[in-house]
């Protein structure tokens, strides 16, 4: 490296190269960029020292302060749960009927169970519980197997229509369609009548002739005015609320070849204080009604009905 | 110090050798990062329970590809607070291990489905493919409902096996030879499935699209969504308590 000089001009040194008479400045680094760059350096062994760095034959350095990215996930949930404990032993212990009493906990209740419902439940009874076509709608006062906090509870744990749990809210409404049970003119009739009992159709000859076969088909279940049963999950057909739509090709359908609408039984899948949180939210939707013991002959009817 | 100054002018006046030396530095860098994923316990780690895709599976799943499901969904649930609690338990690198390709990314215009499986019913399935906002009224999702009128159309699943099998995927060969009488009883409750359910352990075998007298790509395509997630039980104590303590992650 032959001819380095300082140029006068800039009074810098030169690199000492030259190509027909051009030369080329040697100007140093700027010293804030220097010695940001050897920082990051000491930096990057201190990191590598501390954090899980060098792969080797089985796994990563470990790093001295022993973080993992699990590891760090688990604390934090710990320290959720720590924050959250006093109030899920609280719920615990305490009968659902008997939340009411407790305003504060209700309150906690309420709001763990909109953020369970955000993430288990949205899917199918939408975002604002509205529910849509054949998902029920839970702001309303139209239940399809009652509407207290213990039954709800009962609701979310067993399911609906679940295989292999026996408490389970079971009811099949027969295809009277598909399996014959009525003729496609007897179908409409029915349609009629029933479309009738919420005023959307005037009484007519079809709906005269459709009450009769309701009466011997439909009545036992959905009661004779159609007012619907909590027992078997029957839905009451004589308001404005429409589990699978209130048009007349909708309710044929229904009549004809009925789908049958299932829950998970929550139960298996999520821990008794979470199934409490959800069903006192359900309840706090709108349409939360109060919890009345059930007399003692009524319970032993409705466990002969279930052993059977 | 002029001394290797000296020496780096024979690297940079020599073309090929410059070649040379730049690639070999260039690899180095790619062999630190890449090399160890293929031995280090935690990228290999073996977990109970997971199985090849039964041929249903793997068809419904190249519908997923076909239909660029993965555009919107990513299958991979990264091990923060905010995503367990919304997905489930976060994703294991071994329950991508007979993914070809891999469906993970980080781009959500649709949830994460790694852990879809068993959480909805068939019915919630087929009634949110043919028409989302259905079911999810702000959704964006396209509609889907043309898969339900669609014949599953593989013309050899065999060799659909056959290739996976090339690239690591553990099929037998009485997999093979049975695949195409297994994709056809998986979503048959009718037909006799054989030993199915013990060569593909958890495998469901049901009528998944509500119309048993057809096996359409709606079938396929529900079957793999039901099973996403479902094979490893990654909600045991054990298992727990394993993955929070392992260390140099």
């Amino acid at each position: 490296m032959a001819n380095k000089r300082v140029d006068e001009a800039t009074n810098t040194e030169t690199v000492g190269h030259e190509w027909d008479g051009i030369e080329e400045l040697n100007t140093p680094l700027p010293r804030w960029w220097l010695w940001s760059f050897y920082a990051c350096i000491v930096f990057a062994i201190g990191y590598s020292i501390a954090y899980p760095a060098w792969p080797l034959v089985h796994k990563a350095t470990a790093g001295v302060l022993g973080w993992t990215s699990r590891g760090q996930l688990d604390q934090e949930l710990k320290e959720a749960a720590a924050e959250r404990a006093k109030t899920v032993a609280a719920l615990k212990d305490m009968p659902i009927e008997q939340l009411p009493e407790h305003p504060e906990l209700m309150h906690a209740a309420v709001a763990g169970g909109e953020a369970a419902f955000k993430v288990n439940c949205v899917q199918c009874h939408g975002a604002g519980a509205a529910g849509s076509n054949g998902f029920p709608n839970l702001n309303d006062d139209d239940w399809l197997w009652g509407g207290d906090l213990k039954t709800i509870e009962t609701t979310l744990i067993h399911g609906v229509r679940q295989p292999g749990d026996d408490q389970t809210r079971m009811s099949q409404m027969p295809a009277f369609g598909r399996d014959g049970l009525l003729t496609a003119s007897q179908i409409q009739d029915v349609t009629s009548f029933v479309l009738s009992l919420s005023g959307r159709e005037k009484a007519s000859a079809a709906s005269q002739r459709g009450k009769v076969a309701f009466e011997a088909n439909c009545a036992v279940c959905h009661g004779p005015d159609g007012k619907g049963s909590r027992q078997f999950g029957a839905p009451n057909l004589a308001d404005a609320i429409w589990l699978y739509a209130g048009t007349r090709e909708a309710v044929a359908s229904q009549i004809g070849n009925p789908r049958h609408g299932v829950m998970p039984a929550w139960g298996t899948r999520l821990d008794p204080v979470t199934i409490k949180m959800l069903a006192a939210y359900v309840h706090s939707r709108g349409g939360g009604e109060e919890f009345t013991p059930p007399p003692v002959a009524e319970t032993q009817a409705e466990a002969t009905t279930a052993a059977e | 110090m002029t001394s290797i100054v000296e020496r780096h002018k024979k690297l940079e006046r020599n073309v090929t050798l410059l070649a040379v030396g730049a690639f070999i530095t260039v690899a180095i860098g790619g062999i630190v990062e890449i090399a160890p994923l293929f031995w280090i316990d935690n990228t290999i780690e073996k977990v109970d329970g997971m199985r090849p895709y039964t041929p249903l599976e793997q068809a419904g799943r190249d519908i997923y590809v076909r239909e660029g499901c993965y555009v919107c969904h990513s299958q991979m649930i990264r091990p923060f607070r905010d995503e367990t609690e919304r997905y489930g338990h976060y994703s294991l690198a071994a329950e991508s291990m007979y993914d070809h390709p891999f469906q993970w990314g980080s781009k959500r215009t649709g949830p994460d489905l790694a852990r879809v499986g068993n959480r909805y019913s068939d019915e919630w399935h087929v009634q949110h493919l043919k028409n989302p906002q259905s079911v999810v009224p702000e959704s964006v999702m396209p509609q889907y409902g043309f898969l339900a009128d669609a014949d599953l159309d593989v013309p050899d699943i065999a060799a659909n096996l056959t290739a996976l099998r090339e690239v690591g995927v553990p099929y037998t060969d009485k997999d093979v030879e049975m695949a195409m009488a297994d994709l056809k009883a998986q979503a048959d409750p009718e037909a006799d499935a054989g030993d199915l359910e013990t060569r593909y352990p958890k495998a469901q075998i049901r009528d998944f699209d509500g119309n048993p007298s057809r096996l359409t790509e709606m079938d396929a395509l529900v079957a793999y969504l039901q099973m996403l997630g479902t094979l490893v039980d990654v909600n045991s104590a054990a298992a727990q308590e394993e993955l929070a303590s392992e260390r140099g992650r």
